[in-house]
Order: C-alpha cells, then structure tokens, then sequence
C-alpha cells in the first residue's frame, strides 16, 4: 500500500492537477476474469474499444490489438458488446 | 472648508459602483429584494458598456452560483449577490464554492430567512452559512460596503486564503438609505486588485485539470483540513490586505472596531448597521459620565477571536447583540462564539446576550439605551439574571 | 448645525421617497452629512407611508428610523386626522402640512399646541405649474422657507441634476416654478 499524502502535500479545492494520472492506478490487480481474444473470428469493429470502461483495449494500425492487463478490471463488457463473440472471460486462478 | 465631494448612494447603488471599477470577468445573479438594485444598476453598466463583464442572467440562485462556481475555475475574477432565500436555494453550490478554493466575492444584503415570508433585515441567511467556508465581512454603512467590496477581491484572492468572501450589509437600512459617499479613483482601485491570477485554470488546455472529483476516506479530510488552515491563515495573510489598502486609499481597518472601549465598564458587542445606532448611545451615556463602549466585529469569519479578548479584556459587563436567532436554546451566534474566546482567555466579563431586530423589526437607541441600562444593574449585582433576552419582542 | 431630522408622511405614489432624497441630497451639496430613507412595509400605491431626511454638520452614526424629529412634513391632507403625524415632535417641532386650510385651522385639527404650524396648497401648485398633482416638490419649497436647510437655488440644482434628463426642460422648469411658488405661498403661525 502507497504511503498517502498529508494535507500539506495534495493540490487545494481537490483539483487533480496531473492530467491521466489514473494510468498509474493499476487496476489490472481487482481481476478475476480476464478477456481473451480469438483472433479468427475478430472483425476489428472496435466496439470493444468503444465500450471499454478503462480504456484497456490497445489498437494498432485500426486493428484490435489485444487488452492492457495492467487496467484491465475484467469487467467482461468487451466480451458481451462483441458481436462476433470472439471474447472469452476466462477464470484467473485455474 | 474644503469640498468634500460626496455621491449619494444607497448600499445597494455602492456596491454595484465597487463592481462596475472592480470590473469582473463573469457575474452571474439572479435577482431578490432587497439585492435587486445591486443587480439592476450593474446591469446598467454592463448594458452601457462601461464594463467588459460577461453578466450571465441565470434563471435561479442555484444556477447563479453554480455559473460562478465554473467561471471561477476556468480562471475568471467572478462575483455574484444575493439575499436570504437566494442564498438558502445557492446552498449546496456556496460549500462548493469554498470547497473548490475559488475566489468569489459575494455582496449579501441581509434579510430574514422565510418563514414567515419576511423581506425585511436580519442576520439568519449569513449566519446560518457561517460554517460554509466563507470569509464573512459585516458593514456598518453604505461607505463601508463600497470599501469592503473592493478590499474583499484582495482578500479572497490573496495566495494564502483562496477563499470566497461575502460582504454582508443590512438589507434595507443600508442597502436602501441614501448616504454621501466618498468615492475612489477609477485607476486606484484597478492597482489595488490587480491582475486575476488562478493557479490551475479549467481553461489552460496545455495543462488539463480535473476540478471537482469524487474524493472519499482516503483524502476528503485532508481537503477539509486544508480549507480550515486556509482560514486560520486569513487571520495573518488578511491584516497585509488591510496594510495595502490603507497604503493605496488612506483608510485604516481591522478585523474589529472599537468605540470608547479603553476605558468602558460596560460594552455592548454588535455588528453591522445596528453598530452605528450604538455609537449614537455611546456618546449620549459617555455625556452623562456612563463610561460606555462599543466592539464591532468586521470581520466574523474568519473569528478574530484574540482580536476581540484584548478588546474586551478591562470591560467588567458585556451585552452581545445578535440579529439572529440560532435556536441553540443557548443564545446566538455571536454570543456563544464570544463565550467561547473567552474560556481560555481567563477573561471573565459578565456576559449576556439580546436578540434583536428579526425580520427588521427597528432597533431604536432607546432599545440599546435599555441593555445599556441593564449593564449597569448587573455591574452593581454582580450578576446577570437573564442571560438569553429579546430585545423588542412583546412579551 | 445639530442633527435634523425630518420624517414625511406621504401615501404611495405621491414622491415622499423622492422628496426626501432631493433634500438630503442638495445638503449633501453643501458638504453636510446625510440620510434619506424610505420606511419600507408592503408597498402599494395610496398606502400611508413614512421617509425620513437626516441632515448633520458630523458624520451620522445613528441607523433607526426618526422618532423624535424636528420637522414633519406632511404630503397628503388627508393623513390629517388619519394618522398620528405629530408624533414625537417636540415643543420646538414644526409641521408642515399640504392643504388649502391656514395654519390656525390645522392647529386645531391636529391638536397641536406647541411649535411651529405651517400650510401651504401644495396640490393646487402642482396642478397650476406642472398639470398633475404632485406635490412633493412644492412641499420641498415650503420646507426650505420653515427651515432653510439648503437655498432655493441648491434645491433647484439638486433637481436638475435628477430630472433634466428623466422628464425634460418643461417639466423640469415646472416643478422649480413650482418650489418657488410654495416658497413664497406658505402660511406660518
């Protein structure tokens, strides 16, 4: 656990004043499902990446480029968005 | 005799002349008797294009401090104003307000709180927002609140305190007497304000920021805290605003006034216009050789508590005037803050407190003349046999 | 100069605000200290209503409304009897009142036996000068004969300045014709 900061440390007026400061949350830990991708049935219609709440989906060249594990909460929306249900949740601990 | 020179305002018409010289960035107001002329002539002035202010008719209070609230975040010098009930509707937005740290001035033109429906002069809209967060100054006269107005931007905006300031005046008596002015000179009080500087502006899109988060147990506290020291740091950081301002204007303040206090036995403590009435009594006792005085407090939030023990420190009986009613069962605002100063202190007056003044019920100097009187009784008894009185209600 | 105080008993609409205020204001004028206020209870037009002028050599600190004053000035005639409009005035206090009566009749009408009694028609003035009966800058003429709180030609400035621009040079000349008839018309005893 981080050591949290005094009053005298932290931004008045609870302004966050780092932009996208919340990358370095890493909410990739709270997972007990994780999405995985089969790549065959993909269309890259990017829905998933649309409909994901932490911005965990990677795209490379417009292209569906697998997930970002670190934030990934497996909140399982990419999979039950997916029209071609090429998305599995599959259990982390076997 | 040299010309003096004085306008004729009323309180309302000098605190929308301080607006017009301070000329804000935003104002956005809505509205209420007995503000309404603060609202009308600025908008005059907004209409004549003698202020560059982006005026924002909002369509209730809620909104009006809510587009302050925005305004100020984004890096704009922001005012609005209000009265009772349209400060009872921007309530939840006012804590926000000082939560967020943002500078706002607000002229308040005190009326009673409903119900009963009531649009006459009391403290119960100010006084029950005392624990929002925001600096309260109170007025005596319409010169005051003109002043006030221009030193309150300083204060609220000073790096120490980032804290919003209301400027309280009494509504009617004040904000709708004419008085002879002394006017500032247009460029002086440009100087004294200066350039609106915020850290962290909404608008500074090279550097986004997040205003206004979610923030639960892990740090809401610590932001409650800093708001808290904020407004202990106004205690030192406010006296340097009232240095500049006397440098610049040639008028001396401080969180308090005294009148005749040095040497008084028996004192009353009030506020606001009520002051000037007990200035009037003061002077007719001190003529019959009752050695009378007065303590004002200008500044209420935040509470110049060792300000107020020096005054009160060789004054052997002591009557606070309260113009409103807490429902404590214990007495008013004032009055229990003041008890309160003085446990420490090892000051001891003999204390009591009169409410007085709800819904602008008047308060005549024969009403201050009677606590004045019965200052006496208890200096000669040793004892205060009612504590808690009501001054000018029937019985 | 002591503190005067002068508290007019007018009805809604009839410019006892008003009249106040160009008091106060032409003795600001002169460099005196001054306040003008209106009572103000649930406003409707016709109402009987109260304002009050202060006017002092010294910074005025007092903030209630006048209970003791030196000059009463009464707007409509019919407040006469209505209401108490002596109140509080004392054994030097001076009333003025509007209407075609002397200032012996309303002696009697008002029971008042002290002071100063003054009656001017104030209405009849404005109805000849300026077509309408408005007769609170007559009364305001009359005033300044009772008591000369400021001249006539700083009353006549004060009004200028308030109404040149608001009603024109007509009507603006007609109601400093009208001051200057209620001057010279007032009945003292």
């Amino acid at each position: 656990m981080e050591n949290k900061k005094s009053w005298k440390e932290i931004p008045i007026g609870g302004k966050i004043i780092e932009a996208g400061n919340a990358a370095k949350y890493n909410t990739g830990s709270w997972r007990t499902f994780r999405p995985e991708k089969n790549d065959k049935k993909c269309i890259n219609c990017l829905f998933c990446w649309i409909y994901c709440p932490d911005s965990s989906i990677k795209v490379e060249d417009d292209k569906m480029a697998g997930f970002d594990y670190e934030h990934c909460k497996g909140c399982g929306i990419c999979a039950s968005i997916c029209p071609v249900k090429c998305i599995d949740m599959k259990k982390e601990i076997q | 005799m040299t010309k003096k020179n004085l306008i004729p305002f009323t309180g309302d018409q000098a605190v929308a002349y301080a607006m017009k010289q301070i000329d804000p960035d935003v104002v956005a107001a809505y509205p209420i008797t007995p503000q309404t002329e603060i609202v009308m002539n600025f908008s005059n002035y907004v209409a004549n294009g003698q202020v560059s202010t982006e005026m924002i008719p909002v369509e209730s209070e809620h909104s009006a401090m809510s587009a302050c609230v925005g305004a100020a975040a984004a890096g704009a010098r922001t005012m609005t104003a209000t009265s009772a009930n349209g400060l009872a509707l921007m309530w939840e937005i006012v804590y926000i307000a000082a939560s967020t740290r943002l500078p706002i001035v607000m002229p308040v033109v005190n009326r009673a709180l409903s119900g009963p429906i009531n649009i006459h002069c009391d403290h119960s809209d100010t006084m029950g927002c005392r624990d929002s967060g925001w600096i309260h100054i109170y007025c005596e006269n319409a010169q005051e609140v003109y002043e006030n107005t221009i030193l309150a931007i300083r204060i609220a905006e000073h790096k120490k305190i980032l804290l919003p300031v209301m400027v309280c005046q009494d509504g009617f008596i004040t904000s709708h007497a004419v008085e002879g002015l002394e006017l500032f000179d247009d460029k002086k009080v440009k100087d004294f304000i200066g350039e609106y500087k915020i850290e962290n502006p909404l608008l500074d899109v090279d550097h986004p920021v997040t205003y206004g988060p979610l923030d639960l147990q892990d740090y809401y506290f610590e932001h409650k805290r800093q708001q808290g020291e904020a407004m202990k740091a106004a205690l030192t950081a406010i006296p340097e605003v009232l240095k500049k301002f006397e440098k610049t204007f040639g008028r001396k303040y401080d969180f308090i006034e005294t009148y005749k206090l040095d040497d008084a036995e028996i004192a009353i403590v009030a506020m606001s216009s009520t002051a000037g009435t007990v200035k009037f009594v003061v002077d007719e006792l001190r003529q019959k050789g009752v050695k009378a005085g007065l303590l004002r407090p200008r500044i209420f939030r935040p509470f110049p508590k060792e300000k107020l023990i020096t005054a009160l420190k060789n004054v052997k009986a002591v009557a606070v005037l309260d113009r409103s009613e807490s429902f404590s069962a214990e007495g008013g605002p004032l009055y229990t803050d003041i008890k309160a100063a003085l446990y420490d202190s090892g000051i001891r007056p003999l204390i009591s407190n009169y409410i007085y003044g709800l819904g602008g019920r008047d308060i005549f100097p024969a009403d201050i003349n009677k606590v004045y009187v019965d200052l006496q009784d208890i200096l000669k008894t040793g004892k205060v046999k009612t504590p808690l009185n009501y001054l000018g209600s029937r019985e | 100069m002591a503190m005067i105080e002068v508290r007019w008993h007018g009805r809604g609409g009839q410019g006892a605000k008003t009249a106040s205020q160009f008091l106060g204001e032409a003795a600001l004028d002169t460099d005196k200290y001054i306040q003008a206020f209106p009572e103000y209870g649930p406003e409707r037009a016709g109402a009987p209503m109260r304002s009050y002028t202060r006017i002092s050599d010294t910074v005025i600190t007092i903030h209630s409304s006048v209970t003791n004053p030196d000059i009463v000035v009464v707007i409509d005639p019919t407040l006469v009897g209505s209401i108490d409009v002596t109140e509080g005035l004392g054994d030097k206090g001076i009333i003025l009142v509007n209407t075609d009566k002397s200032p012996k009749d309303i002696r009697k009408d008002l029971d008042f036996t002290k002071g100063r009694v003054a009656t001017v028609d104030a209405t009849k003035i404005s109805l000849e000068t300026l077509g309408i009966p408005m007769p609170n800058m007559p009364m305001l003429g009359a005033l300044l004969k009772v008591n000369p709180l400021v001249t006539i030609d700083q009353l006549s400035e004060r009004v200028k300045g308030k109404f040149l621009k608001k009603i024109g040079e007509e009507k603006t000349n007609a109601n400093i014709e009208g001051i200057k008839r209620a001057y010279s018309e007032v009945k003292i005893d």
